[in-house]
């Protein structure tokens, strides 16, 4: 493992991270809030540990596909631990381990809370927390990629660590141009919606926390009841178009800004993914139309939002669903399972693996009818390599082996098992709100320690999908010569 | 600039590889997942799974887009269609792999026919590299630069050679002046020498200078100069079919050694002149009684880099003073000059260095880009020619004035008639030839030689 390189990585990250700090610190300045000096810490802190490791010398300037994980695993649990020390530092959130859920929270992108009152946070902290959305989005180190121009091939294993789905492609030939498109779009979308919030009447600062956390799919709102807060239909529907969009890969809207319109609807997973979204609207309106809501367009309106934000797990609310029926509640809780789709800023499994999944289902089915068929997995009209089906299918087994192990830590908590499960999914699949005690009126406040650390894991583990982190438990992999 | 080369192998990865080192974004199709598999994770570039001939594949590739399309699969004929098919989809620049001896007779008129910018022949090129190492039978390696008007040569410095542990500032007063050692290699270190550097055995030197005077340098330190005559071949494939016509020429006699019994009576048919012998080149009684020890040099071509090992092996022991091995798949060659071997000709590499000079003169026209450019002692450092241009900053500027960028130096000035080892009085003019010598450092244009004009700015 080429540990000085790993650390030269790590310290530009820093540098970064910094760099994205100075805009909560500006928010800071304008209201004048006892926050200032809470990000002047961390940034001073943040540029001379980040550039006292970029500064240290590497012999070799190689980093192999093993030196890519590490500098992401480790990238994503240092920038959560140094993101964290603003809210401590002002005495906003007292607990460290309590800072370090929020921010990890954050930058997965999750949206989940241990705050019980958000509203009484300092402007800049919660802008902060909202931008930590918009960060992890994309990827933390993706943003690295595209602000620094050292981007070299050897990089490439550092996005594909990073980037969700099982098979992330590059837009164009070179990672660092690729790195750039990716968040111009991203930069381009998340502006359309502030202009649009704004003309539907949001304040600008609670127009850009919700773009943030639109954007990154995490679901941070500057409101204890988040978007339901405010009751207006238009916001809602706003943001949660946007949720949507945010949940298609954007390798589509590359293809689409490019002139090729048509293979936005004939790409498979988008299809998928519309038709989930759809069904799951229909189903749920149908079943709040008459017990929860009196008319069908306010279920309509309440079930669009909700069904959008779970399945692209975003997690804003725009009105307590806790309450709703057990088969709208289990529709959730499924979408929450599925997510969004591969090459987006969502979490959960992922569309595309939901695809393959059900064309293995198939090829199956008919090998029983036809032992000696031969028949290949096609995905838009190439034929599937077996070892991306096989990855797949290890990615589901270990995803549940995952959710179990933290449900059997969490569930020392002695909290009711809907809610456990739910909490776990949420992080897991970083949505943020479950059922019951974490339903969208709860917190994780709550939860001890112990647990709080295992939802934070978990959480990095959905974000960076399972196997970055899983390698920080494997010994060999910490060995300076593995054999 | 966007290039889309076609075909994976050896010579696609080398190129892809230094043209994305080069900052070009590169696409590679191939039809093999596995030959792709890695350059996807080694290499900056994007990797198409597909057949480069289908023009929904070159669409998918962006061909449209392209600056230029390499067309560098195994097949003569496929890329002759890629190279249309590209041309007629609008790709700006074609350059195609043309391998076979029959078709490069008809070169012109395929250029022509095809739309071709280039068309490279690994085996050819090989060939005539080659025949100029053998004109220059003391060097490891040969390069020309301003039409022939200086020469660029590597030797290795052997204990019996007068100047060994002497500093090189001392050599100039007992030996001829008009010479500049470079650039030299010890062990897997390059080093621009300076004035006390000392000359150690087998330290491998890189010479720069006239023709007449490296040549004179290499007699005066006991480098032998005598002309080959007489040269066996091992291994008739194509590169000794262009080799026995390049050195036809010459008056050089060619004896190939070919195992193939087809083969050797095919080359026999096309080279009259040439003394075709059908056996193994790996067997020392053959090739003592094809009179071995009688050869000014022995030339290994088969297409296994052990069989090219085992035959040279056997001809430096039987005192064949010049001794050149082919080599396809080892990068490597300080591995084979540890074993005695005096060049080492890789077909791969001559190829990628012939585009990427090509490439170079495409991609920046407007600035002062390089006008040849080789890559010496393992790719680890770069000659290349420049002609100082009006964009030139730094015209008419004593050099001791000059703050050259780390790792490169001036190698030689070709002014009109004169070709000048430059010192630090010398000056750049307009429209001089500029020989820059560089050390692990890329350079596209010729103002990056300099960092700082001295006391000027």
């Amino acid at each position: 493992m080429n540990i000085a390189m790993i650390l030269r990585n790590l310290g530009k990250l820093l540098l970064v991270e910094a760099g994205c700090m100075l805009l909560p610190l500006l928010v800071a300045v304008i209201y004048n809030q006892n926050d200032i000096m809470a990000f002047l810490i961390t940034i001073m802190i943040l540029v001379v540990i980040g550039f006292a490791l970029s500064k240290i010398p590497a012999r070799n300037k190689n980093i192999y596909a093993r030196d890519g994980f590490a500098i992401v695993s480790l990238g994503w649990i240092l920038v959560s631990l140094f993101g964290a020390l603003p809210f401590c530092i002002s005495g906003a959130i007292p607990s460290y381990i309590d800072a370090v859920f929020e921010t990890v929270s954050g930058f997965t992108t999750t949206g989940s809370s241990i705050l019980r009152d958000v509203e009484s946070l300092p402007k800049g902290l919660l802008f902060w927390r909202s931008f930590t959305n918009w960060i992890g989005g994309m990827g933390v180190l993706v943003m690295m990629l595209a602000v620094l121009p050292t981007a070299r091939a050897d990089t490439l294993q550092i996005m594909k660590a990073e980037s969700p789905g099982p098979d992330p492609g590059k837009l164009v030939p070179r990672i660092g141009q690729s790195a750039k498109i990716l968040y111009r779009m991203y930069i381009g979308l998340s502006l359309i919606q502030v202009i649009l919030l704004l003309i539907a009447g949001m304040p600008l600062y609670d127009t850009l926390i919700h773009t943030f956390s639109t954007a990154g799919t995490g679901g941070f709102s500057n409101m204890n009841t988040s978007v339901g807060a405010y009751n207006n239909v238009y916001y809602e529907i706003i943001i949660g178009v946007f949720m949507f969009l945010f949940g298609v890969n954007f390798t589509l809207y590359y293809q689409v800004l490019n002139g090729d319109v048509k293979s936005i609807a004939k790409d498979e997973e988008f299809r998928f993914y519309f038709f989930t979204v759809a069904g799951a609207i229909v189903l749920i309106t149908c079943n709040l139309w008459g017990p929860i809501f009196g008319t069908i367009w306010e279920s309509l309106r309440y079930s669009f939002f909700q069904v959008s934000s779970v399945i692209t797990t975003t997690g804003f609310s725009s009105t307590n669903f806790d309450v709703w029926p057990a088969f709208s509640k289990t529709i959730l809780v499924a979408l929450m399972f599925i997510g969004a789709s591969a090459g987006s800023t969502g979490g959960g499994i992922k569309c595309l693996r939901f695809l393959l999944l059900f064309k293995t289902i198939k090829r199956e089915v008919r090998r029983i009818i036809h032992p000696r068929s031969i028949y290949t997995v096609k995905y838009g009209g190439k034929t599937v390599n077996g070892d991306v089906l096989f990855g797949v299918m290890n990615y589901f087994f270990v995803s549940i082996i995952l959710f179990a192990v933290s449900l059997f830590l969490v569930s020392l908590d002695d909290f009711d098992m809907v809610s456990n499960f739910t909490a776990v999914a949420a992080t897991l699949n970083n949505i943020g709100p479950g059922l019951g005690i974490v339903g969208p009126m709860g917190n994780f406040a709550d939860y001890s320690d112990l647990s709080k650390i295992v939802f934070s894991f978990t959480m990095l583990f959905g974000r960076l999908e399972i196997y970055p982190m899983l390698i920080l438990f494997a010994p060999t992999f910490w060995k300076r010569v593995n054999i | 600039m966007k290039i889309i080369i076609i075909g994976d192998g050896k010579v696609g990865y080398s190129l892809a590889e230094h043209l994305a080192q080069e900052n070009h974004d590169v696409t590679i199709i191939d039809k093999d997942p596995e030959a792709l598999r890695k350059a996807n994770e080694v290499l900056d570039v994007m990797c198409i799974k597909g057949n480069g001939v289908s023009t929904k594949v070159l669409l998918e590739a962006g061909i449209k887009e392209a600056d230029l399309l390499i067309a560098a699969t195994s097949s003569d004929e496929r890329n002759m269609v890629c190279a249309l098919t590209g041309r007629k989809l609008g790709v700006k620049h074609t350059i195609a792999r043309i391998r076979d001896p029959e078709y490069a007779n008809e070169l012109s008129v395929l250029k022509t026919e095809l739309g071709l910018d280039l068309v490279i022949n690994p085996e050819l090129a090989a060939a005539r590299e080659i025949a100029r190492l053998l004109r220059f039978p003391s060097a490891a390696n040969v390069e020309d630069f301003v039409k022939g008007r200086i020469e660029f040569i590597e030797i290795a410095a052997t204990h019996d050679m007068p100047i060994i542990g002497i500093p090189i500032r001392n050599l100039a007063k007992k030996y001829l002046s008009n010479i500049l050692i470079g650039v030299v290699k010890r062990g897997n270190d390059v080093i621009i020498p300076n004035g006390y550097f000392e000359i150690d055995v087998g330290d491998r030197l890189n010479i720069i200078g006239k023709p007449n005077d490296v040549f004179t340098f290499c007699k005066q330190i006991g480098k032998d100069t005598q002309k080959i005559k007489k040269v066996m071949v091992v291994g008739g494939g194509m590169i000794a079919h262009y080799l026995a016509m390049n050195l036809k020429l010459n008056d050089i006699k060619v004896k190939i050694i070919e195992i193939d019994r087809e083969r050797s009576t095919e080359l026999a048919e096309m080279l009259p002149d040439t003394l075709v012998i059908n056996g193994d080149g790996t067997d020392k009684v053959l090739l003592d009684s094809e009179n071995l020890s009688e050869m000014d040099a022995f030339i290994a071509l088969t297409g296994r880099d052990e069989e090219n090992l085992i035959s040279s092996m056997i001809a430096k022991q039987s005192g064949v003073k010049k001794v050149i091995v082919k080599t396809t798949r080892i990068d490597n060659p300080a591995l084979f000059n540890d074993l005695g071997v005096d060049s080492i000709v890789n077909p791969k590499l001559i190829t990628t260095n012939y585009i990427l000079r090509y490439v170079r003169g495409l991609s920046d026209a407007q600035g002062n880009p390089a006008e040849t450019v080789y890559k010496i002692v393992d790719e680890k450092a770069e000659v290349l020619e420049f002609i100082a241009n009006e964009s030139t900053k730094f015209l008419n500027i004593p050099l001791k004035n000059l703050k050259l960028a780390k790792g490169v130096i001036i190698g030689a000035i070709a002014r009109k008639n004169e070709i000048i080892i430059p010192h630090g009085d010398d000056v750049i003019k307009l429209g001089d030839h500029v020989i820059v010598i560089s050390i692990d450092k890329f350079i596209s244009d010729f103002n990056e030689v300099v960092v700082s004009f001295g006391g000027l700015l």
